[in-house]
């Protein structure tokens, strides 16, 4: 079997009812899908595959061979942060950052599929998507701003925080 | 685990068909959402997996006034049936979230057992209502039968698709749930068919979906019909919410599709 990840051809060796999800963390090396139930409830796990937001650990991976599956990884880069990523930095939308891939994975899609800035419909795009933080306000904040196209000046918001190393080991 | 399991990716219906067999140890993997939990957390050791993810199953046919709905059609999908039969629209988009509703199947859906912490089967009660009937394949070969004898008899048997008459109205009404839960607590839909006849299920109750016949026999009083739904079902306690609750409820509920299909008159 083969998976296009982030742009990259990839072989998989893993059986096919292997989950999405292991295929990436354990066979690929691609950690920033996150193993929370592991049942589907939480969206900790949600990649793109062909575009649409799915589950990584309720996928067996034999059922998309071929497909092209995208990371927060292939969002952006540390150097430069896609819109949404910058409007997740601006409005502090990670805490402790479990639920962030997930969570800008389902909210990309939504800004694809031309999402507004209305919050019950953010709300309904990630209602698949648990934050134990509860940092729920300001995650839909970001969503928002990057569904009006507001732009930031990132060194203000690092500045502001006293972070020094924005866009390091995010 | 999964090194002994023989895995079959059927490519058409015909292959599914051949390749199930009379269901004897076989798994049936339709879009994944109950059944890889169950191999992750080890509940499940299939020696044989049929899935359906390239089966052709996932059709959806509105030919003038008869819908069939393939078993593994993406529950999504059924949006698209929001003018037909709104009820089945409504009830789709009630379940789950966004991503699971993708994933999802409605064959899946219907022939999931028992939750472990909920009911399942959320789609039961729009097509009980619509008085679908399921063709299936397995021991003894093709059968074609009403949803209520196939789902007592489900275990065993590949569902294929599901086929109902379009209704003349139907209405559906749910009652909220928080987005940590997936699944439906109670809802109630109502269809009135172009022989203006009512009918009313339920899901969310004990077992699975129910149709609820003395609120039937009462419909067109919508008080008497929601206390008579009471005796329809059996109520039970979960994690979502306790019977006391489901029974303060039902009534409620019953009334509120009545009186939509009332509205629709």
């Amino acid at each position: 079997m083969n998976l296009t990840v982030n742009g990259v051809a990839r072989d998989v060796e893993s059986p096919p009812l292997t989950t999405l999800l292991d295929v990436l963390r354990e066979e690929l090396g691609v950690t920033s899908p996150k193993a929370g139930c592991e049942q589907g409830g939480c969206g900790a796990c949600t990649v793109l595959v062909d575009g649409e937001p799915q589950r990584a650990c309720l996928t067996p991976v034999g059922a998309i061979d071929g497909a092209a599956v995208t990371t927060v990884e292939g969002l952006g880069t540390p150097e430069s942060l896609s819109p949404l990523q910058q409007a997740f930095t601006h409005h502090y939308a990670a805490q402790c950052g479990f639920c962030t891939s997930g969570m800008m994975l389902a909210a990309d899609a939504y800004l694809q599929r031309g999402g507004t800035d209305d919050r019950e419909a953010i709300q309904e795009a990630l209602a698949g998507h648990v934050c134990r933080c509860t940092g729920y306000v300001k995650i839909i904040d970001a969503v928002a701003a990057a569904a009006r196209g507001d732009s930031f000046d990132l060194s203000v918001t690092a500045a502001s925080a006293g972070m020094t190393n924005l866009g390091g080991e995010a | 685990m999964t090194q002994a399991t023989e895995v079959l990716f059927p490519t058409s219906a015909e292959d599914a068909i051949a390749q199930f067999g009379d269901g004897g140890d076989v798994t049936v993997l339709g879009g994944g959402t109950i059944v890889m939990p169950e191999l992750t957390y080890g509940r499940l050791s299939p020696t044989k997996v049929v899935a359906l993810a390239r089966a052709g199953l996932d059709t959806l046919t509105v030919g003038g006034a008869t819908v069939t709905i393939g078993a593994a059609l993406p529950i999504a999908r059924l949006a698209e049936l929001a003018d037909d039969v709104k009820a089945l629209a409504q009830c789709a988009l009630n379940v789950a979230d966004y991503e699971i509703r993708r994933q999802g199947t409605v064959g899946g859906n219907l022939c999931a057992g028992e939750g472990h912490d909920a009911p399942r089967g959320d789609l039961q009660g729009p097509l009980l209502a619509l008085d679908a009937q399921a063709r299936s394949t397995g021991s003894g070969g093709e059968a074609t039968e009403p949803l209520a004898d196939f789902l007592a008899r489900r275990s065993g048997r590949l569902l294929l698709d599901v086929t109902f008459e379009k209704p003349a109205a139907s209405a559906f009404a749910a009652i909220d749930y928080p987005h940590t839960h997936e699944y439906t607590v109670l809802a109630v839909t109502g269809v009135r068919t172009a022989g203006g006849e009512t009918r009313l299920a339920a899901t969310g109750v004990a077992g699975f979906g129910t149709r609820l016949s003395a609120a039937e026999a009462a419909a067109d009083d919508p008080e008497k019909a929601g206390a008579a739904a009471v005796g329809d079902v059996r109520l039970g306690d979960d994690a979502l919410a306790s019977a006391w609750y489901r029974e303060q409820t039902l009534p409620v509920l019953v009334r509120r599709v009545l009186a939509e299909l009332q509205e629709a008159a």
